[in-house]
Parts: structure tokens; sequence; C-alpha cells
């Protein structure tokens, strides 16, 4: 645990010598204080967000995380020569990477909102919007490095994590279309909601789309969602598959490094 | 001879006189008859008031009208009066003073107005019967002529003011509250049916199956009135022809505006906003022909206005605006022209369940999602808005769709629709979007618009 926190410790100094992650922070802030400024209500603010946590988020999180990986294989390497087992030098890294991401998005978001949205159901919106930013940040993080692991240099996994982005935004979304069109006369909202399970970047989007007003335009399926999703229950198993969505990659990642050559 | 002829013309002459004294006394007496006929009409413009107060020689309302003569005023001091449905069967004018209370005690009607140019002010009208049976109301208006309920605080009763085949009536100033449950149970606040030529002004109603209800309902004006929080519709017009809706307010309800089966009504300068839900509309219009919607507001409704076999309308300088789907005009719609109004960030501008549209026209309106240009700056876009959203289209056709909302995806299928245009309904664009807001809808500034 000990020899994790140094290589944490070690991998994050190193990490905070990278000025975009500011700038990462700043973007966000940025985001923020211009919809407020520009008189959004706070609901609206959330919904406008809503559309850059998911779509920014895990494309910064996985090309980062791609990133972060390959530019401290030097110093893996070096730390794989003394007595540390290569399952801590893994957690390490990607516990640093992943927290240089999820701090500048928290601060940078939250800032704002805590400084314009005093009103308690945005307080709501918002936690719930960090959370599933934060989320996204660790899943995709952790996608990156089972990507990393799995390829022999750096380009190809940068590659492998556009097309794993691609995949859930664009693909996984028009696979869906494509099954509501299919059966255009059965009631989908069970299989669809198991479905968006599957994808966690639908999740989180959807997740926080139920709790806007803007939810009123999903009609039947929305309510059938409503009823799944925005009780307590379904928030707990929303929350337990993006979990899970983390920890997966995680374990995959570290099983494969451990067996990893070199 | 002589003499006779000499006598008879003097007695044709006092036959004439006798006959002209008795026309002149006739006459006279007929002056005097209508001189004092006269003096008690204009007596009864200034009667001394009848009052009615708990320590007065009249002590109920009802027992008042029995005695006052057509014409009088009733003059109604402040206290409790449990009238037990009170019949004004004369022309009378009941004024209430420091608003005393009138209660119904639950049976049937409170006060049932059946004669003509009957005024009622100043009270508090309450606890009318809440049984289906027979529609009871706090005031029920029925087959009169020229009523004026002005200024009366009408509570929980089934029905709130109802005026039933009544012509030049005024409802004015009221305020109607109720605590309607259940649709299917409940009354609406103002109800007027089969009337002509009334004037509703100026009431606030909430708390109704429907705030204001009109049926049957000819030549009339409904005018500055607030309507809220009602179970169902704010205003719902059935049946109806002629009439003008002005400067009224209606929000958060389950529908704003719902105007069925009529003709040539007029719909201006109204305040539609926060009929928000699942299956809520701001304006909806079922069989309404040949009206005018001119500069209303709707602001946050889930469908702005919904059209549904609705034909030659004009819906011009209205403001759409942060509506769930700001037009939704089916495909059974005909011949309405959009002109001139402003589409200010709305989720989606227009939806319609069909891609070979019928023919309603968009010209000249603002819309927030335009992305042309304007060469020759004539304050015209050069390119056509298309203003059907590809998604839109197919959440129509496949509502299931609406799980990708906001999503990356749909905008992408956006972006590829506007570069190749496959599925949206081509017909339906504005050739001629304004560049610039237009300049009376500056009026409603995005953050105050959003506020509840």
């Amino acid at each position: 645990m000990h020899s994790m926190l140094t290589v944490l410790r070690f991998n994050l100094h190193e990490l905070a010598r990278n000025r975009w992650l500011g700038a990462y922070a700043l973007f966000f802030g940025a985001i923020g204080w211009a919809l407020f400024y520009f008189g959004a209500a706070p609901d609206q603010a959330a919904a406008s967000v809503l559309d850059l946590v998911v779509f920014l988020v895990p494309l910064v999180s996985l090309t980062v995380g791609v990133l972060c990986f390959y530019s401290a294989r030097d110093y893996a390497d070096l730390l794989l020569t003394q007595p540390i087992s290569r399952r801590t030098v893994f957690a390490g890294q990607y516990l640093a990477a992943a927290l240089s991401l999820a701090v500048p998005f928290a601060v940078g978001l939250g800032v704002p909102f805590l400084w314009y949205g005093s009103h308690e159901r945005a307080m709501e919106t918002l936690l719930l919007l960090l959370l599933a930013g934060l989320m996204l940040t660790l899943i995709c993080v952790a996608l990156a490095f089972l990507i990393s692991v799995g390829t022999e240099n750096r380009l190809g996994a940068l590659g492998g994590a556009l097309v794993v982005w691609l995949f859930f935004v664009v693909i996984y979304d028009g696979l869906l279309l494509v099954l509501i069109m299919a059966f255009p006369n059965y009631q989908l909202g069970r299989p669809l909601a198991g479905l968006v399970l599957l994808n966690p970047f639908d999740l989180a989007r959807i997740v926080i789309l139920l709790r806007l007003d803007i939810a009123a335009l999903m009609g039947y399926t929305g309510a059938i969602f409503q009823q799944f999703f925005g009780a307590t229950r379904g928030l707990v198993i929303a929350l337990t598959a993006l979990s899970l969505w983390t920890v997966l990659p995680i374990l995959l990642g570290a099983i494969a490094y451990a067996r990893r050559d070199f | 001879m002589n003499r006779r002829l000499s006598v008879k013309p003097l007695r044709e002459s006092s036959r004439l006189l006798f006959a002209l004294t008795k026309c002149g006394l006739a006459l006279v007496a007929f002056a005097v008859l209508s001189l004092n006929a006269a003096s008690s009409i204009l007596a009864a413009q200034e009667p001394a008031p009848i009052t009615v107060c708990p320590t007065c020689r009249f002590t109920s309302i009802k027992a008042a009208v029995r005695y006052a003569p057509a014409g009088s005023l009733i003059v109604v001091h402040a206290g409790y009066y449990h009238e037990n449905n009170l019949i004004v069967n004369k022309s009378l004018k009941i004024v209430g003073e420091n608003w005393p209370i009138v209660d119904g005690g639950g049976l049937s009607d409170v006060i049932t107005i059946t004669a003509d140019s009957v005024g009622l002010s100043g009270f508090v009208v309450q606890h009318s019967g809440m049984g289906t049976y027979g529609d009871p109301a706090g005031i029920k208006v029925n087959k009169v002529r020229g009523c004026v309920i002005d200024n009366n605080r009408v509570l929980d009763d089934l029905f709130g003011i109802y005026l039933a085949f009544s012509t030049d009536c005024q409802v004015k100033n009221n305020f109607v509250r109720g605590h309607t449950l259940s649709e299917s149970f409940g009354g609406n606040a103002i109800h007027l049916w089969n009337c002509r030529r009334v004037v509703v002004e100026n009431n606030r109603v909430n708390g109704y199956r429907d705030g204001l209800y009109f049926e049957f309902l000819h030549d009339s004006t409904i005018v500055g009135n607030l309507s809220e929080h009602n179970l169902r519709y704010g205003m719902h017009t059935m049946y109806s022809a002629d009439n003008s809706y002005r400067d009224n307010t209606l929000r958060n309800n389950n529908a704003g505006e719902v105007l069925m089966y009529s003709q040539r009504l007029v719909v201006t300068g109204n305040r539609i906003e926060h009929n928000w839900g699942a299956a809520c509309y701001g304006a909806l219009l079922k069989d309404l022909d040949d009206s005018r919607l001119e500069r209303n507001l709707f602001v946050h409704n889930s469908v702005g206005l919904y059209a549904d076999n609705s034909n030659h309308n004009t819906i011009a300088e209205n403001e759409f605006l942060n509506n769930g789907i700001a037009a939704r005009v089916l495909a059974d719609s005909d011949g309405n022209r959009f002109t001139n109004n402003a589409f200010d960030a709305n989720t989606f501008d227009v939806a319609t369940n069909s891609t070979t549209t019928s023919d309603n026209s968009f010209n000249r309106n603002y819309w927030s999602g335009y992305r042309g240009y304007d060469l020759n700056g004539d304050g015209i876009g050069d390119v056509p808005y298309h203003p059907v959203a590809l998604f839109a289209v197919l959440a129509e056709n496949y509502p299931a769709t609406m799980i990708l909302l906001r999503s990356p995806f749909a905008e992408l299928l956006q972006v590829a629709e506007l570069a190749i245009p496959a599925l949206t309904p081509k017909a339906l664009a504005d050739a001629q979007p304004l560049i610039r807001r237009p300049s009376w809808s500056k009026s409603v500034t995005f953050a105050s618009a959003s506020e509840r």
C-alpha cells in the first residue's frame, strides 16, 4: 500500500507539471461561468454541460489516459526492477492519471455552479453531474490503461482508444436506433433500459436527463426509464453498473499488466 | 226646419266639444299617469337601497329579494348568510359590502340568477353542492339577458360561475378558486354554455378542471384573465365561433389554450407558459379553422402549439421561447400560415408526423437555430431554414428513439441530415428566414422567461 502511494505521488508530481491539465480545469470553469453569465437558468446550464460531459470527458480521458500510460513507461520500467509488485505499479499509475483528470474537472465545473447556482434542486443536479463526470473519467482512464496494456505502441493504443470512444458514443447508439426501428410495434422500454446499462456514456446521460425537466419530452419510454432509474433503487443500479465499468477494466488491465513481458 | 237646421250644428258642435273634452281629459289623465310612471321609473334609478345585515329588518338576502320590487338595489353588509340556494328572479342590483359570505351549505347552486339585468358584486360565494347531478355552481345564470357578475370571490364550488343560454352578460374581476381533485368529477371555474355576446374580463381562476370553459359561445370577448394550476386546461373552447381572446395568462395547466371544433377565433396577446409534462400543450388546436393567433407568447411548454385537423389559421408574430417542441403540426392540418414568429431556444422548432407534408407555410419567421447568411443585408436569410429536425422525425415515428435525446449521436445525425437531407420533409421550409429577432420580441429576456 505504501509503495503504491509512493508510485502515485511520483506520477502525480510528474503530471502536475503538465500545463494543459490546468487548461482542462479552466475550460470547464469558463464554460460553466459563461453559461450562467449569459443568463441560463441552472437547469438549462446543467443540460448544456451534460452534452459536454458525455462527449468531451470520455474523449479527453481516453486519450490522456493512453498518453499518461506511455509517458510513464520508462519510469515504470525502472520501477519494475525494484521489489514492487506489478499490480502496485499499475494501480499507482492508474490512480495518478485518473486523479489528475478528475480533480481539474471537478474544480473547473464545481466552482461556477457553486458560485451562481444556489438553488437546492440545481445543487442536486450538479452533484449528479459531477458524479457522472467523475465516474466517466474513472471508467475511461481504466479503459485507456486496458487498451494500452494490450497494445504494443502509443499510436496503436491511441487508435484503440478512439475506436472505443467512437463505439460508445456513436456506433452503440446507432445500433440502438436500428433495434428501435426494427421493432416498431414492441414496447422496448425494459430491454432498452438493460441495453443502456451496457453503455456507460448513455447511462450517465440518461440518469441526468431524467432529472431535468426536458425528460417530459421522452414520452412513454421516458416514463418507463423514469420508473426504472428515477427511484433510489434505479440510481443504485446505475451507480453499480458505472462502478463495474470502472472496476472490471482495472482488474483486467492489472492481470494483463502482470502477464506482459516487459 | 230652419230651427232644426240651426239647432243641429249646435248639437253637433257641442257633441264635438264634449268629445274633445273627453279626449283632453283622457290626455291629461294619460299625461299624469305617464308622469307618475316616469317619476316612479326615475325614482327606481335612485331608490332607497334595501339593506340586509344580521341586525337589519332583512336578515337574509332571500327575504330581501322576495320583498324588493324589480329594479331595486339591495345592499348586503358583512355577515354570514346561509341561503340554501338564493334565487334571483327579478331585475335587481345586489351589492355586497365588506365581503358578506353566501354559503350554499353543500347543496345545489349557491346563487341562481333567472331574471334579466341582474347585477351581483362584492360577495364571497362558497360551498355549492358537489354531486355532479345538475352541475351545481357558485353562481348559476340561466336564460337571461344582460347580467353583470363583478368582483366576487367564488370559492370551493363544483362549478364557479356558470352561465347557460344567456346573452349580453359581463363576468369580470372575479376570483374563482376550487380544489378539484379529479378530472371526471370536477367542474370548471367559469363555464359558459350556449351564450352570446358575453364579456369575461380580468378574472383570476385556479384549482378547477378547466379554468375557463366555453361551449357554443359566440361573439364574445375574453380578456385579461389569469387561469393557472388547473387539473386540465387553462382555457377550453368547444363548438364556438367569432370570439376574441386577448391578453390572458394561462400557466401551469396541463394545456393552456385549448380550441376545438371552432371557427373564426381571434387569439391575441396571450401569455401561455409552463404547461410542462408528458402530454402537455401550450395551445392545442383540434378542428379549429379560419382563426388567428397573433402576438402570443409561448414559454416553456412541452409542446408550444399543437395543430390536429386544423385548417386555414394564421399564426403570426408569436414568440415561441424555450419549449420542448415549439409547433407540432400534424399532416391532417392544411393551409396554416406561420409568419413573422420568433422561434427561440426550443428543443425542437417544428415536428410533424409526415415526411411529405401538407401545405402549411412557414415564411419570414425568426429561428434561433438558423445558421444561414444574408449577403445583400436585407434582413432575410439567403438559405431556406428547415425547421423539422431529423431526430424529431424519428421520434415522431419511433417514440422510443427519445432515449437518444441530447446524445452526441443525435447531433451527428442532425449534421448528416443537414448535409444530405433524406428523411426530413423538404417542402416544410422557411424560404425567407429572418436574420434578426423581430423588434417586438425583445420584451422577454431569456432569464426572466425561465423563472418559475
